[in-house]
């Protein structure tokens, strides 16, 4: 287990001594959510983020994301310095919700390649390519609000896809699905990845999805949130399903369940005051 | 969004109910009307209305009151939307301006419109433009506070997606708030219509030249009693097609 991402030569993703708070400064409810965090993330790895609710981690990939803009520190993508979104670098898949109902999920995917300026002619071809490439082919013409919770976040997932960038930001993308569709889903998106060779983070609150998929796991204390440890999975990509069942997989697990424990009675105590 | 799930049973059910409700009430209105258990003067069989109606419809002579209250109620409607739907996007993009102006236009929309007509005549003269200027005035609010909700309410997420992904302000506005928005600026524009017709109507009844409310009133005062329910179906069906013309296209624009 490495303590600290800071030691890539050439990382896709620098975070430096990233803070972020929330509520007006000085204000009694000013909340400090992440604090001098500092983070690399490696080209074309996996890296999941997990840690107690609160803990600053879809705060901190909304930052990386060029969403939010920190309170202090920096981030770079690819040696540029991160300054507001990057459609044309960065993907987002949120948690549920986020495709627009009154669109079919082709038009979701075509609306989003309009977004980030592709010329017309492309956008159905590549929309339905990406369709295609998360099995969702035959239900372009469907509305969100016609699909199971599993096929909008494929759709979701499409639409990412389809937008051709490097890096794809997950945010808790299946916390909304039940177990099972949850493990076929990480299994899929395992595949995927492999195939389509992106840097990935990934927010989860799942012990056992951040193991399953990640190449290197990234601990977040809680609140004030730091990255407490970076854990090392060293599994080639695709994961085999039978993954979850190796000796080795369940060392992780437990080992992120030490790191964890701690830190998620100390959340709960910090909002039970 | 989704078709409603109603069985052909159900739906024939509702038609049916529907119908022989029609069916008691023109009932209990002959009976009341064919043994005078009420002054024929308030209120005639429904035979001679018809006859009347139907004598109306003939003779043709109802159709400049009717083009009047339907050109005042058209440009009523048009200047109602435009001034709602403007200001309403206007005021529903920042948190400040609403909080000014949602309170102020709710309460301003709780006053009986009736108590400016007096004003609106007098500002206007007894002809269409005091019609028109209480349809627009009475049909503004509605419009106003339903675009300003409809805006408002955008999901925060489907903001944030397009925002993530290259949106700009013009593709934000046609791609992701007007179609959120859409549904509940339609309600607001249908009630805005509704309000609008029948403040209209009533201002013709209390002081007009012309329009279907004038020709109520004309009616009454001249004793002609069959004639005033002819006008008053008439008034009714107008209402009624406005009503049923936006539902259908609140119903389009919804689906999906």
């Amino acid at each position: 287990m490495t303590a600290d991402g800071l030691t890539e030569p050439d990382p896709l993703v620098r975070v430096s001594r990233v803070t972020h708070a929330f509520g007006a400064p000085g204000s009694r409810w000013r909340v400090d959510a992440i604090r001098e965090t500092s983070l690399d993330v490696k080209r074309g790895e996996l890296m999941c983020f997990i840690g107690p609710s609160g803990c600053g981690k879809s705060t901190l990939l909304n930052i990386i994301g060029g969403m939010v803009e920190p309170a202090s520190g920096d981030v770079s993508v690819d040696g540029r310095p991160v300054r507001g979104p990057m459609p044309a670098k960065i993907a987002f898949v949120f948690q549920e919700n986020a495709l627009f109902p009154w669109y079919t999920i082709l038009d979701n995917i075509v609306v989003g390649l309009e977004f980030q300026g592709v010329p017309k002619q492309e956008r159905h071809g590549r929309a339905r390519m990406a369709l295609e490439a998360v099995g969702l082919p035959e239900f372009a013409g469907y509305f969100p609000s016609q699909l199971s919770g599993g096929m909008r976040q494929r759709a979701a997932l499409a639409r990412a896809l389809s937008l051709g960038t490097d890096i794809l930001l997950m945010d808790e993308p299946f916390a909304a699905l039940d177990e099972q569709t949850r493990m076929v889903l990480g299994e899929d998106l395992s595949q995927l990845l492999h195939r389509a060779a992106k840097t990935i983070l990934f927010v989860t609150h799942s012990l056992g999805e951040a193991v399953f998929l990640a190449d290197r796991v990234a601990v977040f204390s809680a609140r004030p949130g730091k990255v407490m440890a970076i854990l090392d999975v060293d599994e080639p990509h695709p994961r085999a399903p039978d993954f979850v069942k190796s000796e080795k997989f369940g060392r992780l697990r437990n080992q992120l369940y030490d790191l964890l424990r701690d830190e998620i009675r100390k959340t709960m105590a910090q909002t039970a005051a | 969004m989704k078709a409603a799930l109603e069985s052909p049973g159900r739906k024939l059910a509702s038609f049916a109910i529907q119908f022989v409700f029609i069916i008691l009430v023109l009932g209990t209105w002959t009976c009341v009307a064919e043994f005078r258990l009420v002054s024929p003067l308030a209120l005639p069989t429904p035979s001679s209305v018809w006859r009347a109606f139907a004598a109306l419809l003939s003779s043709g002579e109802y159709w400049p009151d009717l083009l009047t209250t339907v050109y005042e109620v058209i440009a009523a409607l048009f200047a109602a939307s435009l001034s709602g739907l403007l200001l309403g996007y206007a005021i529903s993009r920042s948190r400040a301006t609403m909080r000014i102006f949602e309170p102020l236009l709710s309460s301003l929309n709780s006053i009986p419109a009736v108590m400016f007509l007096p004003l609106l005549v007098l500002l206007f003269g007894l002809g269409v433009s005091s019609k028109i200027m209480m349809g627009a005035l009475t049909g503004f609010f509605p419009v106003i506070l339903n675009t300003i909700a409809g805006f408002a309410d955008v999901d925060r997420i489907h903001l944030r997606a397009a925002r993530s992904m290259g949106a700009s302000g013009g593709q934000m506005f046609w791609r992701v708030l007007l179609p959120s928005a859409l549904p509940v600026i339609l309600t607001g524009l249908r009630m805005g219509a509704i309000v609008a017709v029948l403040s209209i109507l009533g201002a013709e009844a209390l002081g007009s030249y012309a329009g279907l409310g004038h020709r109520i009133v004309d009616s009454a005062e001249s004793l002609a009693m069959p004639r005033m329910y002819a006008y008053i179906a008439m008034a009714i069906l107008l209402s009624a097609s406005v009503n049923l013309a936006l539902n259908w296209v609140e119903r389009r624009a919804g689906g999906g």
